[in-house]
């Protein structure tokens, strides 16, 4: 038997921050669906709301006539996520944070997103497209086995 | 579409009988809530407020923006000499502070009565 198609949901946002909550609580629900635990819907909804603040600020500069798309694939066993933006995607990823360099100045008091992506979901990569003008971020969350 | 951030200030004793001031938040904390956070405490003067206590208890949504404000709030009650508490998170935001390491700098609660009592 061919296994089943993945249940494709997407959703366009504003440049305008406030709105990753839109693609949050569609996250969410998806999440819900497809039977994920609290725990890690909260874990999604994190990283989805961080990848697209993200997209929104430094993707898109804030720009109001650029949209993020998001799009969530639902697929057996697991929830893969993209967040597109149209900018030149990241570079590097930045330092990991550091308590103590933020309480002595050293690390700036922002910066945080990209760790609790990386921490929260089962995989998390930064693609540019290849006509550098657009990039996103794929995000995937697995469902646990029940034992 | 961001929530608004409410914050108000309540002094309350301990208690051991120490004051304490509380900082009740509400809403939604990100980068838009640096008045109702880091303005409200900076609303109290330092030498008489030895022991603040952050109540996240009403607090829907926390970014990372949020949490930088949070960790700016720190670095002035670090250089102050003030003891900040934190109480009232959900489980997923107390997962989510100790990641990034806030438990060096402030005590998590799970609820404000035992913030209060271990004050």
């Amino acid at each position: 038997m061919s296994e089943p198609k993945a249940a494709i949901v997407e959703v366009r946002l504003p440049s305008r921050l406030g709105y990753e909550k839109v693609a949050m609580s569609t996250a969410a629900a998806v999440a819900h669906l497809m039977g994920f635990r609290e725990e890690r819907i909260e874990d999604l909804k994190t990283a989805v709301a961080e990848a697209c603040i993200n997209a929104i600020e430094h993707g898109n500069r804030l720009n109001e006539t650029r949209s993020v798309g998001v799009t969530l694939s639902a697929a057996a066993g697991a929830l893969e996520v993209k967040v597109i933006d149209a900018g030149r995607g990241l570079e590097h990823l930045p330092p990991l944070p550091d308590i103590d360099r933020k309480m002595h100045g050293q690390q700036e008091a922002r910066g945080m997103g990209i760790f609790l992506i990386q921490a929260l979901v089962d995989e998390a990569e930064w693609v540019t497209g290849v006509d550098g003008d657009s990039s996103y971020v794929r995000l995937v969350i697995r469902l646990d086995k029940v034992a | 579409m961001q929530s608004e951030t409410r914050s108000h200030i309540e002094q309350l004793k301990s208690p051991a009988g120490d004051a304490v001031a509380v900082l009740r938040l509400e809403g939604d904390i990100a980068s838009t809530s640096k008045d109702a956070v880091l303005g409200a405490y900076q609303s109290l003067p330092k030498e008489s407020n030895p022991l603040i206590l952050l109540d996240f208890t009403k607090v829907d949504y926390i970014n990372s923006s949020g949490i930088a404000l949070v960790i700016q709030l720190l670095m002035e009650a670090s250089t102050a000499g003030q003891k900040i508490s934190i109480c009232g998170l959900s489980p997923h935001f107390n997962k989510v502070f100790t990641m990034v390491g806030i438990p060096k700098y402030a005590t998590l609660f799970p609820t404000h009565a035992e913030a209060l009592a271990a004050l």
